[in-house]
């Protein structure tokens, strides 16, 4: 077991980070309804964060590594283990998860007035199985907590959602019961392929070969690209997100959206790197569209929340941007955005949640001058929306930097399109930031509208913080990955049987890359 | 060159944003509210001229780095002598602007005064970070702070037309920086591994030679980007940012602003390419192209324009691109007279916008054809405002005329007859535009066709001593500059060396 550091602290630590909250779940179950459920879901949150924090003082960012292993035979005639680790890429996850789970409470404490007892439950179920995701290194523990996001995400949703909330909570579980319906086809194949193993690095070892690499690639992918979700799998995504209740947009917007680009760095890349390297040009344009075709589709929208929730299209897409270049900055510049679109997205929720609260609408025509009229609150919607264009010295910054500089590496025309995503994420931000922000006061939702309270501005203040320290000393994140990353793309490298990938710009090579496409057949 | 590790810079630069926070904390009171931004102006001064015995004459740099974002991009300041020129100018001028603003400001009852002295004080922490920026990456944060919080106050006044200015402001100004800056900075990066400004260019030799049509659009993308520097065919923001009040005009879109946009072009020019490679690629006569379209056209549109504010800004754009040109010539004599006029064009120009103001605040006049007569009513005004057009024509002695004859020489050294004959045109039409305002002012008669303008008979009708002494004064300078230029020429020097 040379490339596994067992847990050497003196508890479990990723497993009482992953099933701390499921335990609060389970002791709220049995509590009686009342204020006090709250008080006690926050403490859990609370707890969890606490209890995962020397993951982080003790984390070896010298080894690509899993470190913190820890290993339990659970069904031996299938040969599946419990098996829980972290490496440099899933590491900052679980912070990412663990602080936004607070932020969720917080948030839900007046917007929840039924069933909160059944809320608070889902919600720390939902902490659990999004943990669980990021630590298992068993196929079959990582498809349990996969499928088990689903449930509470579908109750979030379809009880406590919006208008539209059953349509809404049916078309996300469809979408993503069709994507996980095919990635269990290729774990069951990959099981077989490597070996009658569901051990993920055991599988990440196997070289497979190159036709099988293809198909199943195509079988995680579906699974991936829906819950990234990726141009053209992503309309689930606007309607989910609008109906959703605030805490529930920040879950799917802040952590179900990276599981699938996870997902692309824990199995696409270390076990089908033949087949990355092959359709790397076809997912770079892809993402490429999704970034501008997303921003577009932002643009017209009327809807605040619907408006954030598109934005995530955009945004998603230059993570993805940034993976598929297949190099140090872009993956690195990926892995840290999907942190800052956790934080900022997760931000901007929280702030429509806020005043949607006080005034039930969340059309933008029926905003106007909030500067004026909330200026506290409008003082941190700049500081979110200045880093959601890509302030400098604001987190969004390093991370569309590395990932631009990523892609002019990988190619030069895609990269330049992706400019354009930058042109026009700025112009929706800064127009809705406009419209509701700036402009004339409007008279039917101003009386309604008071300023934060004091628990409000707790909540937004730690992801201020964030998006500044991010943005002044991202090494203080980026130094977790660096050497994983590396890792990664020598696993890449190592196995390239396609002889120039970097000659798709002109015409004759794209015509060698397309007879290379179909050679596998 | 020897490198001193100092906090200076950064204090310069914070001094003023410190000061917008007293700003805030006393907006109730009017007077100690507006000591607050002529103390951190004066301090601003004292700490950037404290830097001028080591920088001009010990000819050192003082560095300072404050956070290390990625390998190779850090925000960090360095103060040398080209930077500081700039500083000096900026600093000094606001505070002038301070005590003009103060007049103008109550004797036109504007609103929000607190904003708009809060937004001026950030706006010159931005500025003066801008010229002290150590690289790419601090110079650009500092760029995109200037055009954030200058937006509220051009669109001060609130009405629809502030309200469409300050839109088309923000479109061109950050839709250029993300369009082009942001891709010229990844890709200088990518290509160097660095955004450190360097004496003589941040391309190794080996990039030079492989990659010439590459470098040749990065520096097209980064012409464009600073869309500040006002450079055709990206200029129409600046006539419409004139619906901000005249101080803001005066101090940001003479002085701070534009200075900032063609500031940061020419950091670009001599410290992140160098001279030689941007001969090397060919890439000056592309510049030398738009700069010289740029002057002579602006100036024809000036020559229409009949509102006053109009007329100069788009003397502004067309002053601006003397600038660029001078950089873009790349001779030593050009180079000097392009980064002097940085100087030269803001002290006239300040004096101009302030006039403009003064006349608006006493006799609501906007248009150049309601002019006639005024020289009797608001002497001092009108005889700056002569004084400051000298400079702009270049009649010596004003300040002016250094700029041209440089940039005249710097042509003949370039042996280039087209920028010879664009200088000469422009100077002809300087004086087509300015002249006719002097002649209405001082030799015609009043004819006031409307009732409703306040005449210029009425005997209230006097000049605000808060306005007048300011722009008195950076008159005066304006042509002190040109009977002693050795100063900045000497800065400038250093630099080009």
């Amino acid at each position: 077991m040379e490339d596994i550091i067992i847990n050497n602290l003196d508890y479990p630590v990723l497993t009482v980070s992953t099933f701390l909250p499921m335990a609060g779940a389970l002791i709220i179950l049995f509590l009686k309804r009342g204020p006090f459920i709250k008080w006690f879901a926050l403490a859990t949150t609370v707890a969890t964060f606490i209890v995962s924090l020397p993951i982080y003082k003790h984390f070896d960012k010298t080894t690509y590594k899993m470190q913190f292993v820890e290993i339990y035979s659970w069904i031996p005639t299938w040969n599946i283990n419990y098996k829980v680790g972290v490496d440099g890429i899933s590491v900052l996850f679980i912070i990412l998860v663990t602080i936004l789970s607070i932020l969720c409470v917080s948030v839900s404490w007046k917007a929840i007035k039924e069933k909160t007892k059944e809320f608070y439950i889902s919600l720390l179920i939902m902490e659990t199985a999004m943990i669980g995701i990021f630590v298992s290194l068993n196929m079959f523990l990582f498809y349990l907590f996969w499928e088990l996001t689903l449930i509470p995400m579908f109750l979030l949703i379809g009880v406590w959602g919006g208008p539209q909330r059953i349509y809404a909570a049916l078309k996300f579980v469809l979408f993503m019961l069709a994507g996980s319906v095919l990635m269990l086809v290729g774990i069951i194949v990959l099981y077989y392929a490597g070996g009658k193993t569901f051990d993920i690095l055991e599988l990440s070892k196997v070289n497979y070969p190159a036709g099988t690499q293809l198909w199943l690639f195509l079988a995680f992918f579906a699974a991936f690209a829906v819950k990234m979700p990726m141009f053209p799998f992503h309309t689930w995504l606007p309607d989910a997100h609008t109906e959703a209740p605030t805490a529930g947009s920040v879950i799917l917007a802040g952590i179900l959206l990276k599981m699938g680009a996870y997902g692309f760095l824990r199995f696409s890349f270390p076990m089908f790197p033949h087949a990355v390297n092959v359709l790397f040009i076809p997912l770079l344009i892809l993402s490429v569209t999704a970034i501008i075709y997303g921003a577009y589709v932002t643009l017209m929208q009327k809807d605040m929340k619907r408006l954030i929730a598109y934005s995530s299209v955009s945004h998603m897409g230059f993570v993805t941007l940034g993976l598929f270049t297949l190099n140090q900055n872009g993956i690195e510049g990926g892995i840290l955005q999907m942190i800052n679109h956790g934080v900022i997205t997760g931000a901007l929720f929280l702030c429509v949640g806020m005043i949607y609260e006080r005034t039930h609408s969340r059309m933008i025509e029926d905003y106007g001058g909030l500067s004026k009229t909330v200026p506290v609150f409008i003082v941190f919607f700049s500081i979110f929306t200045l880093a959601a264009i890509g302030l400098p010295g604001m987190n969004a910054f390093v991370g569309e930097f590395l990932i631009i500089s990523g892609a002019f590496k990988a190619n030069m025309i895609i990269a330049a399109f992706s400019i354009l995503g930058v042109v026009l994420g700025a112009c929706y931000m800064v127009w809705l930031y406009y419209r509701v922000a700036l402009n004339e006061i409007n008279t039917t939702t101003q009386s309604s509208l008071v300023d934060l309270d004091l628990r409000e501005i707790a909540t937004l203040a730690p992801l201020v913080l964030l998006v500044l320290i991010i943005g002044l000393q991202p090494n203080i994140l980026l130094s977790y990955m660096h050497v994983s990353v590396e890792h990664l793309i020598e696993q890449l490298h190592n196995s390239i049987i396609l002889e120039n990938i970097n000659a798709y710009d002109t015409v004759s090579s794209i015509a060698e890359y397309v007879k290379a496409l179909f050679k596998w057949a | 060159m020897d490198t001193i590790v100092s906090i200076k810079p950064l204090l310069a630069v914070l001094v003023s944003s410190i000061g917008a926070l007293f700003i805030i904390g006393t907006g109730k009171k009017p007077n100690l509210r507006e000591s607050w931004s002529i103390i951190a102006g004066v301090l601003k001064l004292i700490i950037i001229l404290s830097m001028i015995p080591a920088v001009v004459y010990d000819k050192k740099i003082i560095s300072y780095s404050l956070f290390n974002i990625l390998p190779g991009i850090e925000i960090g300041f360095r103060v040398d002598a080209f930077g500081l020129l700039f500083a000096m100018g900026a600093s000094i001028l606001w505070i002038a602007t301070s005590f003009y603003s103060i007049g103008y400001m109550r004797s036109t009852n504007e609103h929000s005064q607190t904003r708009y002295f809060t937004c001026f004080a950030v706006a010159l922490s931005a500025t003066i970070g801008v010229a002290f920026s150590a690289n790419l990456f601090t110079m650009f944060l500092f760029y995109e702070v200037l055009t954030i919080i200058t937006y509220p106050l051009v669109a001060h006044k609130g009405t629809s037309e502030a309200k469409a200015g300050g839109r088309k402001y923000a479109i061109y100004l950050l839709g250029a920086a993300k369009a082009f800056l942001v891709a010229a900075i990844i890709l200088t990066y990518n290509l160097t591994g660095t955004l450190e400004f360097s004496k003589d260019g941040i391309f190794p030799a080996i990039i030079q030679s492989a990659n010439p049509e590459l470098l040749y659009i990065i520096f097209i993308l980064f012409l464009f980007g600073f869309a500040k520097s006002a450079i055709m065919p990206l200029h129409s923001w600046l006539p419409a940012a004139m619906v901000a009040p005249t101080p803001v005009s005066a101090l940001l879109h003479a002085v701070a602003v534009v200075k900032t946009g063609v500031f940061t072009l020419l950091r670009v020019i001599f410290f992140v390419f160098g001279a030689e490679l941007m001969l090397d690629i060919g890439v000056d006569v592309f510049i030398i192209t738009f700069a010289s379209v740029t002057i002579i056209a602006a100036s024809i549109i000036a020559l229409s324009m009949d509102n006053l504010k109009a007329r100069l800004a788009f003397s502004t754009i067309s002053q601006l691109s003397y600038i660029i040109l001078g950089a873009a010539l790349l001779t030593p004599s050009a180079m000097v007279g392009g980064i002097i006029h940085i100087t030269n064009h803001a002290f006239s120009k300040i004096t101009l916008f302030f006039c403009a103001g003064s006349i608006y605040v006493s006799s609501h006049k906007t248009e150049v054809s309601q002019l006639s007569g005024i020289g009797k009513k608001m002497p001092w005004t009108m005889a700056a405002f002569a004084l400051a057009t000298l400079s702009m024509i270049g009649v010596p002695p004003a300040s002016g005329f250094i700029t041209k004859w440089y940039l005249v020489i710097g042509s003949l050294e370039r042996n280039s007859l087209v920028v010879l004959t664009v200088l000469l045109v422009s100077s002809f039409l300087n004086a087509a535009y300015f002249v006719p305002i002097l002649y209405k002012a001082f030799f015609k008669k009043e004819n006031s066709n409307s009732e409703e303008e306040i005449s210029l008979q009425d005997k209230n009708l006097k000049e605000n001593p808060f306005l007048v002494v300011p722009l008195t004064l950076t008159a005066i300078v304006s042509v002190f500059l040109g009977l002693y230029p050795d100063f900045i020429v000497h800065i400038a020097e250093m630099v080009v060396k």
